[in-house]
C-alpha cells in the first residue's frame, strides 16, 4: 500500500531525473564536474599510491639493470634526434610545397602527457578519465594518442580531469583510410562478440574487393577532428553486406585500449 | 541502526562507485566493472528506512553518472525503483536468509543495468551494446548476488560491534520476588 511519503518520493525523484536530463549540455558538464569533484581525494590517493609503488619498484631494481636501461634510452634518444632532424627537414619541405600550391600550412603537434586515472563505471560506454583538464588547456575534440596509435578524443573537459571517448564509442566516430588501397571508411561504434575492446568495426564507403587482412588503417583527416595519417589499426577480416554494396572489416587497434596508463593529448 | 553504520553505508557506496572506475586488470578479467551499487541498495532497502534508501539511491546514481559518459541523472531512476520496490515488499521477503539475499542481489545486479539501458535507448543515446551485453548483465547479476549476502554479514557484524550490546544477565533475583497470595508459602 503506497503512503503519502512514497508518492512524494516518487514525484521528487522523477522530477529531479527529468530536470537533470533536460539540463543544457554545458551546464550538465559543470554539474557533473562539481559532483565528480567529491572523488578528487580518492584520485589523489590513487596517484600517490601509484607513485609509491613505482618508487618501491625502483628501489628493488638492481643497479646493473638501471644502467642497461639508461644506456638503451641514451641510444634511442640519439636515434630519435637524427629522425627528428630528418623529420624537421621533411616538414619544412612539406610547408614550402603546401604554400606553393596554396594549401593551408600544417604545423607540428604539441603533445601533452596525461595519466589515465579511471575508466567508465558502465560497460556500455568506452571512455576513460585523464588527470588533465581545462586548466591545462584541454578542450573538447582534442585528439588523444598513445605511443602505438589513436586512442580517441576529449569528449568532456572538466577543471582538473577530462573524459576521453575511445575509438569505438558512439561519441568517437573516426574517418579512416586503408593505407595500401586508399579506400575510405568509418570506424563505427559496436561491440564484438567477445567484448574485446581491441577490435572495432570499419564500414567502407563502397564495395572494396582489394581490402584484405593485414592492411593498415590510418585516419583520413576527413571530418575535421582527427589529423590525417595517425595509425589506427590493422584489418583482421572482411565481409560484404547489403548485397555486396558495402564492405565491413574488423580492425585490430594498434593502441591497447584495455591497458592504457599514459596518453598524449595533441594540441594545436 | 546507529549513526556510525549509517555513515559507513554511505562511505562504502561512495567507495564502490569509485572502485567501478578502477582495477583495470580485474575488470579485464571479469569483463565487467565491480558495480556493487545494486547490492548496497538492496541492503539499505531491507534493513534501513525509506528516506535512507531513497537518499542512497539518488546519491549513488549521481556519483556514478558524474564519472560516466551517461547523461546526468540516468542511473538515478533504476536504483531508486529498485530501493522503492524492495521497501514496499520487504515484509514478504525472507531478508535474513542467505539464499533470499543472493537471489535479490542477482536480480538487482542484472535488472538495474538493463533498466538503465532501456532508459538510455529511450533518450536517443547510443550505448555500445552487442550480443556480449547479455553475458555481461548475467555476470553483473552474479557479482551482486554473491556480494549481497556478504554485505549483509559485514554490516551486521559492524552493527553489532558498534551498537550497544544487548543485556545478557537478568536483573531478576529470586530472593527478592514478591509472592502474592492469601498465604505466605516458603519455597
Amino acid at each position: 500500500m503506497l503512503k503519502r511519503t512514497h508518492y512524494l518520493a516518487l514525484a521528487g525523484v522523477g522530477l529531479l531525473t527529468l530536470s537533470l536530463l533536460n539540463l543544457p549540455a554545458s551546464l550538465q558538464t559543470q554539474v557533473k564536474s562539481a559532483i565528480g569533484a567529491s572523488f578528487l581525494p580518492l584520485f589523489g590517493i590513487r596517484a600517490a599510491a601509484d607513485n609509491l609503488l613505482d618508487r618501491a619498484g625502483y628501489q628493488v631494481l638492481p643497479r646493473s639493470t638501471l644502467i642497461d636501461n639508461l644506456l638503451r634510452l641514451e641510444r634511442e634518444n640519439a636515434e630519435l634526434r637524427v629522425s627528428t632532424l630528418q623529420g624537421a627537414d621533411a616538414l619544412a619541405e612539406n610547408q614550402r610545397l603546401r604554400s606553393a600550391i596554396g594549401a593551408a600550412p600544417r604545423g607540428p603537434w604539441h603533445l601533452k602527457l596525461a595519466r589515465v586515472v579511471g575508466r567508465d563505471p558502465t560497460t556500455w560506454w568506452r571512455t576513460i578519465q585523464v588527470n588533465l583538464g581545462s586548466r591545462d588547456n584541454l578542450k573538447p575534440d582534442q585528439v588523444v594518442m598513445s605511443g602505438a596509435g589513436l586512442v580517441g578524443r576529449i569528449s568532456q573537459a572538466g577543471l582538473s580531469h577530462s573524459q576521453v571517448a575511445l575509438v569505438g564509442d558512439a561519441e568517437c566516430g573516426v574517418a579512416v583510410v586503408v593505407k595500401e588501397t586508399r579506400d575510405l571508411g568509418i570506424i563505427k561504434p559496436g561491440q564484438t562478440l567477445s567484448g574485446d575492446g581491441g577490435l572495432v568495426e570499419m564500414t567502407l564507403l563502397q564495395n572494396c574487393p582489394g581490402i584484405m587482412a593485414g592492411q593498415v588503417v590510418l585516419t583520413s583527416g576527413l571530418g575535421g577532428v582527427f589529423p590525417a595519417g595517425l595509425p589506427v589499426g590493422t584489418i583482421v577480416d572482411t565481409r560484404n553486406e547489403d548485397g555486396n554494396v558495402f564492405t565491413t572489416a574488423r580492425v585490430r587497434l594498434t593502441a591497447n585500449l584495455n591497458r592504457l596508463e599514459e596518453v598524449w593529448v595533441l594540441q594545436p | 541502526m546507529n549513526r556510525f553504520t549509517l555513515i559507513l553505508l554511505f562511505l562504502v557506496t561512495w567507495l564502490s562507485v569509485f572502485a567501478q572506475t578502477q582495477f583495470s586488470g580485474l575488470r579485464l578479467w571479469l569483463t565487467v566493472p565491480m558495480a556493487l551499487s545494486p547490492a548496497l541498495i538492496c541492503y539499505a532497502a531491507l534493513t534501513h528506512g525509506f528516506g535512507i534508501t531513497v537518499s542512497l539511491a539518488v546519491l549513488s546514481g549521481l556519483w556514478a553518472d558524474s564519472l560516466s559518459a551517461s547523461p546526468l541523472g540516468m542511473s538515478v531512476m533504476p536504483l531508486f525503483l529498485l530501493g522503492f520496490t524492495l521497501q514496499l515488499q520487504r515484509h514478504l521477503i525472507l531478508r535474513d536468509q542467505g539464499f533470499a539475499q543472493f537471489w535479490i542481489g542477482l536480480g538487482a545486479g542484472a535488472g538495474v543495468p538493463l533498466l538503465t539501458l532501456g532508459i538510455l535507448s529511450l533518450t536517443g543515446s547510443q550505448p555500445v551494446t552487442g550480443r556480449f551485453t547479455f553475458i555481461q548483465l548475467l555476470l553483473l547479476g552474479l557479482l551482486n548476488g554473491i556480494a549481497c549476502p556478504v554485505l549483509f554479514r559485514i554490516f551486521d557484524l559492524l552493527h553489532r560491534s558498534f551498537d550497544y550490546r544487548p543485556l545478557t544477565t537478568s536483573s531478576f533475583r529470586a530472593d527478592r520476588e514478591t509472592v502474592r497470595g492469601r498465604q505466605f508459602r516458603l519455597r
